[in-house]
């Protein structure tokens, strides 16, 4: 599979099953072994504060997330299920409204059981982020899923 | 006078959370409510399609819960301080404790610690039993400087 052959697979993939994502509007913009790349449309109803029009917090978060979590999923050779265990998220500066947000992750340790990955939020240039991340991913085996975190 | 405050005040005055939800266009959106039918202040995330991260157990998008426990953390401040605005998230970690299925969620918050301009809260989110968490999460907000870093 080419480079563009892999990232059609996971959009499609993305936005097919998993309708949170769809709702938000996330577009996957690059995947490759151990990184993934997304970007996040700046809406009105995605507004956490009124007074500034600013992004709230949780569709930076659910972004950061599906971003960590593709991150590990092209780490796998086999499909194989894996949840969420935990994630941090720092909010390093308001996001400028009307301006998109992009999130890149790297999945940097696969284990048997657990799966690292850090990942950040920018608007155009990654020296100077929005948010940072820390999320770790319980892995399930074949056929069964982990018995912790959100699932996926 | 803001629309927020105006509504805040309102909300104070005639312990009415309800109309909150509408000042800010996330919440809204993501139908995340609090309420306080029994005496305590909780937040409620309606169960919709398209809070879905998973079609195949279902379960719910691990964001839509970081978002929620964090609007908990967010009504919560709003109704036990004296805040005039919303306040700003600086970090937050979530722990994704059980695979929350397509329900409505609950979630109540607790201030660890109010400092002068920090507050450091822990929220806990769960479904139909409360003695079994679906995630819990510790978040830091500052409640009045208008110019420190957050995400809002």
């Amino acid at each position: 599979m080419n480079k563009d052959e892999r990232r059609a697979l996971f959009g499609r993939w993305f936005s097919d099953n998993i309708p949170h994502n769809k709702a938000l509007g996330i577009e996957v913009l690059d995947v490759s072994r151990g990184m993934a790349s997304m970007r996040l449309a700046w809406r009105p109803e995605l507004v956490g504060n009124p007074e500034t029009g600013v992004l709230a917090g949780g569709p930076v978060t659910a972004m950061l997330d599906a971003c960590c979590g593709m991150a590990v999923a092209s780490m796998l050779d086999a499909p194989r299920p894996f949840a969420t265990l935990d994630l941090r998220i720092d909010y390093v500066r308001p996001a400028v409204p009307g301006e998109p947000v992009i999130a890149e992750a790297e999945c940097y340790r696969l284990t048997r059981s657990v799966a690292f990955t850090r990942a950040f939020a920018h608007q155009g240039d990654p020296k100077d982020p929005v948010a940072a991340a820390a999320g770790t991913f319980m892995m399930g085996t074949k056929g069964r899923p982990p018995s912790t975190g959100t699932g996926r | 006078m803001s629309a927020l405050i105006q509504r805040l005040r309102e909300a104070r005055k005639t312990g009415n959370v309800a109309p909150l939800t509408d000042t800010i266009p996330y919440a809204a959106w993501m139908r995340i409510a609090p309420e306080t039918g029994t005496g305590e202040l909780l937040t409620r995330m309606r169960f919709a399609p398209e809070l879905i991260g998973n079609t195949s157990l279902p379960a719910l998008h691990g964001g839509t819960l970081g978002a929620m426990l964090e609007m908990a953390a967010i009504f919560h401040l709003l109704w036990e301080t004296d805040t005039e605005t919303v306040p700003k998230i600086v970090n937050i970690t979530v722990d994704y404790l059980r695979s929350a299925r397509p329900l409505d969620t609950l979630a109540a918050a607790k201030v660890t610690k109010q400092g002068r301009r920090m507050v450091n809260v822990d929220i806990e989110a769960w479904q139909d039993d409360r003695s079994k968490p679906v995630a819990t999460a510790n978040a830091h907000f500052l409640l009045k400087s208008a110019d420190e870093p957050s995400a809002l």
